[in-house]
């Protein structure tokens, strides 16, 4: 039991985390367009990670 | 793990071989060449960690399914039990190939698969014994039962011990031709191919022709976007037959699990232990001194904070390949989740909604879902060999000193 309210407080976290990654990614894109690709990619890779995070704790947690 | 150490050493010394050669005409055909004995070595490996480490696994994905085996005796699937197993039953990794199972009848529609076991010697003979689990399969006077998806030693009856829900008789070494097993043969048949012909195509100019045009971009990308970017421009190039195999090993098996054939090798965590652990070896044996004095003492910070860092940074050598593994095993199983749920859907809203509007929906968010999973597929490789390639990265980095 306590273990899933665990995983949902970290799966919480990854999700403010992403959607932070997201919202600066988008304003860093609109306010330089021409390095839209290497943002990019820094974004995926950090999605990437807390991803893992996200992921880990789900199946820890199961 | 002798196998291990030998396929390691290969490794090393192709990428020693790698070093020599600098031509850049050739590095192309040096690279596809490479990373086809590098896929060899990869599948040969999984081969003998897969079946050995699924044992493990098995054990925790078959809570609460003994109340229900009607999907397994090819009954039809309209109960939500009956669909819990069926999901179940499609992640698992399984001795024979089934396309469709006839509802009313039981029959199976599919083939039977090599089945390998080491239990007194190597017991060879076809899955078609099993049934499908439902009978006892007798080789050289030994008997063997099926039970969820595992080989289990057994007598004439086929009596399993059970305990706890998990059967206690022995269980001899499975080496098994299995579907995962297939699949990754297949793969590995694929990329022979592919990349021996565009190997060759580079012998008799510098313009490849046919599929290899579809291919060249894709090993640029990798070579351009992934792996000069994150090793750096002057080591990269002995990395990249790894990086190349493993983007499209994944890439091609993630694929392969969204056709009717329904692989899930890639979500299967054998398989991404398996993978991750290359890149964890890769990392360790092509670190320098400047990559493990980060590690054991911090340079630039206060001697106590190093004692403090020590332990950390070593734990972190193991959580980057953990994550690595996690996340490939994790996208792809819930892919296929999804995707098995919202085909489900047909069953679970007909009796609410009627069967045009259940159909219409389910497929409609298959389709959906679908179209994301081939994104998805791409970008699991994508960043299985980014990651592989920054860690690489942190670890030949030379930094400067001022």
């Amino acid at each position: 039991m306590y273990n899933l309210i665990g995983a949902g407080l970290i799966v919480i976290g990854a999700g403010l985390g992403l959607g932070k990654i997201g919202g600066a990614a988008m304003e860093g894109i609109a306010r330089q367009p021409e390095a839209a690709s290497k943002i990019q990619t820094a974004m995926i890779i950090i999605g990437a990670l807390l991803e893992g995070l996200a992921f880990g704790a789900l199946i820890l947690g199961k | 793990m002798k196998k291990e150490c030998s396929i390691l050493d290969y490794c090393v010394a192709l990428h020693r071989n790698l070093q020599s050669v600098y031509s850049f005409e050739f590095i192309y055909m040096m690279i596809a060449k490479i990373s086809i004995k590098v896929a060899a070595a990869l599948m040969l490996s999984i081969l003998s960690f897969g079946s050995m480490a699924s044992h493990d696994e098995g054990h925790e994905a078959h809570e609460g399914v003994h109340a229900n085996v009607s999907h397994e005796n090819g009954g039809p699937i309209n109960t939500p039990e009956a669909i819990n197993e069926y999901k179940k039953h499609h992640l698992q990794d399984s001795h024979d190939f089934v396309f469709y199972t006839d509802g009313e009848t039981g029959e199976h529609v599919g083939f039977p698969l090599l089945v390998i076991l080491v239990d007194n010697g190597l017991q060879v003979f076809s899955s078609s014994k099993f049934h499908h689990g439902e009978s006892v399969a007798e080789s050289n006077g030994n008997y063997y039962k099926l039970h969820h998806g595992k080989v289990y030693k057994t007598d004439a009856e086929g009596t399993l011990e059970m305990e706890h829900g998990h059967p206690h008789n022995a269980k001899p070494l499975d080496l098994s031709i299995t579907k995962n097993v297939v699949g990754m043969l297949l793969t590995s048949a694929l990329m022979l191919l592919a990349f021996s012909s565009l190997a060759r195509g580079y012998k008799k100019g510098p313009i490849p022709t046919g599929f290899a045009r579809v291919l060249e971009p894709l090993v640029l990308f990798v070579r351009d976007e992934i792996a000069r970017p994150n090793i750096g421009e002057k080591k990269y190039k002995r990395f990249m037959s790894f990086l190349l195999t493993v983007f499209f090993f994944i890439w091609i098996l993630n694929l392969l699990g969204l056709t009717p054939l329904a692989f899930n090798v890639t979500g299967n965590i054998a398989v991404t232990v398996c993978l991750a652990l290359f890149t964890f070896i890769i990392v360790q044996f092509s670190a320098n001194k400047e990559y493990w004095g980060h590690i054991f003492w911090m340079p630039g910070v206060p001697a106590p904070m190093k004692i403090v860092l020590a332990p950390i940074e070593f734990l972190g050598l193991f959580t980057k390949p953990f994550s690595l593994l996690i996340r490939l095993f994790a996208n792809i199983t819930a892919g296929h989740f999804v995707v098995m749920s919202l085909i489900a859907l047909t069953i679970t809203m007909k009796a609410a909604f009627g069967p045009a509007i259940s159909v219409g929906t389910s497929v409609l968010l298959t389709l959906f879902i679908s179209l994301i999973e081939i994104l998805v597929a791409f970008l699991q490789a994508y960043i299985f060999t980014m990651l592989s390639s920054l860690f690489i990265g942190m670890a030949v980095v030379e930094h400067d000193h001022h």
